[in-house]
């Protein structure tokens, strides 16, 4: 069966079964349905025709070498592609049966957080302030409403007992597995349903690494990630579900144990067990 | 430990001296030319401090310039005049500058934005006497009357091109990372210009600001027929007003020795105007957590 794939290495095939198995087998409802998603840089072809569904409460991971429109792909969703000049996208992105691109972008990307690679805390804020901006800057002005939210979100993000007494110290004062902490904090503050993160422990060590993959694990008892990560050890730890790309398609996607243990495609079992990419 | 004399040195000492020596010479020579940059300043400040002092008194901050031939008095009147010219310039370049700073930064990446850029430049080099006429042109004509009004715009004209291209600039080196951050929150872009992005590069912009003012303030050309002057009180800003500079151009070139002396006090209490302002503006908008 692994045959006829050897032979298209590299021009990878479409497969409809297996990019609709995750909606079939887990039996939740789907949260982002992306549907034949075609995404360009200028005459750059960066997505192509990518279609799957994203669970409710579910982790889904998506790995593959550099290049392959991991990034493009998760910027797509929460229309963070469109800022670049050039870009252009075709398909459809359904979040809960609404287009994404039918939808206001600001308000679309206050249903959808993101983290980024790099811990980014505005550099003229307090700790307060950068977990507070989303808010404060859409006009939410009562006090203590903004106290009970930042207390809140920074209890979910793993923050609050470690910068309780310094909220009003300089967010860039922090180490950086505390920055990203407070980054993830700031995008929850602004009560979002999914969170993308684009590779968010990648900048830091192995134990603020470890602080943040436990968080996902809790955080996915109310929200919907997708993380992109070059690290398929993160991937089988906090991902229920994993999507593997290559070359802007998607090559395979499963559960993530049967990605990680028995994978379907040739290209896949390559990549996880490092012998390209 | 000491690993570098014995072969290095040995196999090719001459060169390493040559390079070595090569180094020191320009290490002098641009440290020299660093002195010799702050060398103007220190002499015109010393200057203007020891001749300029003598002239300084009470009455010079609160009295009328008195007429000829009668000696005393102040220039009340052109501090006064000064302050409300450099007031009126920045209250129109300000709000013009910063905000055509932000398009070029943010969103001038287009035909249009590029000609502004071009334009803008070109402004910049325009000798002050042009702007003065432009503003003759425009204010004083149609007025028929030198006013506060047209000085303050022609050197609204003069502070424009700086404070937009300083703060174009200094956007531009605020890292895209936070304008993602921002828009990633929901932020509209309006505001992540505004409030994100204007307030990290603030440091940089008041240093651009600062120096438009303090351009401004020591522009005498264009005042000469806009604002004119006036040896008395301005009771309204459509009328002839008092400046420094050009009080400090009349009577520097007039034959009587206390006139002199008053236009060298009179540079003395710009100079310090200006170190002032810098200093307290920079003092009311630090940055609550400087750079780390």
């Amino acid at each position: 069966m692994i045959v006829t794939q050897e032979q298209t290495i590299g021009v990878p095939q479409k497969n409809e079964s297996l990019i609709a198995r995750p909606s079939e087998d887990f039996p939740k409802s789907n949260k982002l349905v992306v549907e034949n998603l075609h995404a360009f840089f200028g005459s750059v072809h960066a997505l192509n025709g990518i279609s799957l569904r994203i669970p409710l409460n579910s982790v889904v991971a998506i790995i593959g070498p550099s290049g392959c429109g991991k990034s493009t792909f998760l910027r797509s969703i929460n229309r963070m592609h469109e800022i670049i000049p050039g870009s252009r996208i075709t398909g459809k992105i359904l979040l809960d049966g609404t287009d994404v691109y039918s939808m206001d972008a600001v308000f679309l990307r206050r249903r959808i957080g993101m983290v980024f690679q790099k811990p980014n805390p505005f550099p003229t804020m307090s700790i307060y302030d950068n977990v507070a901006a989303g808010l404060k800057m859409n006009g939410l002005r009562n006090r203590k409403k903004l106290d009970e939210i930042v207390e809140r979100s920074l209890h979910k993000a793993a923050l609050w007992d470690e910068v309780k007494d310094s909220l009003s110290k300089s967010g860039v004062s922090l180490s950086g597995g505390q920055q990203q902490r407070l980054c993830i904090a700031r995008a929850l503050a602004v009560n979002p349903e999914v969170l993308l993160m684009d590779e968010p422990a990648s900048a830091l060590d192995p134990s603020s690494t470890a602080k943040i993959e436990e968080l996902m694990y809790e955080l996915k008892e109310s929200y919907t990630i997708v993380i992109v990560t070059h690290n398929m050890q993160q991937a089988a730890r906090v991902s229920d579900l994993t999507a593997f790309f290559y070359l802007g398609q998607l090559i395979e996607y499963d559960e993530t144990k049967k990605i990680f243990t028995m994978p379907k495609e040739k290209q896949t079992e390559d990549y996880i067990t490092g012998r390209f990419g | 430990m000491e690993m570098q004399p014995a072969d290095f040195n040995g196999s090719v000492g001459l060169r390493f001296k040559w390079r070595k020596s090569k180094s020191t010479a320009m290490y002098v020579l641009s440290g020299l030319s660093a002195l010799i940059a702050i060398v103007p300043l220190v002499l015109i400040f010393y200057y203007t401090l020891s001749i300029g002092v003598s002239a300084l008194n009470w009455d010079f901050f609160t009295k009328l310039p008195k007429p000829v031939g009668e000696t005393g008095g102040g220039l009340a009147n052109a501090i006064a005049g000064t302050l409300i010219l450099v007031g009126i310039g920045s209250s129109i370049s300000l709000p013009v500058g910063i905000m055509a700073g932000i398009y070029l930064s943010e969103f001038g990446n287009n035909p249009f934005g590029m000609t502004v850029r071009f334009l803008t430049d070109v402004l910049n080099g325009v000798p002050s006497i042009v702007t003065g006429v432009v503003a003759y042109t425009i204010i004083v004509i149609p007025m028929s009357r030198f006013s506060a009004y047209a000085g303050g715009v022609a050197l609204a004209i003069l502070m424009i091109p700086t404070i937009t291209r300083t703060t174009e600039e200094m956007l531009k080196i605020v890292p895209q990372s936070y304008r993602e951050a921002a828009l990633a929150l929901g932020i509209s872009q309006w505001k992540t210009s505004l409030r994100i992005v204007l307030r990290t590069a603030m440091g940089g912009i008041i240093t651009g600001v600062m120096l438009a003012v303090a351009r401004a303030a020591g522009e005498t050309a264009p005042l000469l027929f806009t604002a004119l002057n006036n040896r008395f009180w301005h009771t309204t800003l459509d009328q002839p007003i008092a400046s420094l500079t050009v009080f400090i151009y009349n009577y520097g070139v007039s034959p009587f020795d206390d006139w002199i002396a008053q236009a060298w006090a009179g540079a003395l209490v710009l100079m310090v105007m200006i170190l002032a302002l810098s200093v307290a503006v920079r003092i009311a908008t630090r940055s609550r957590y400087p750079e780390q």
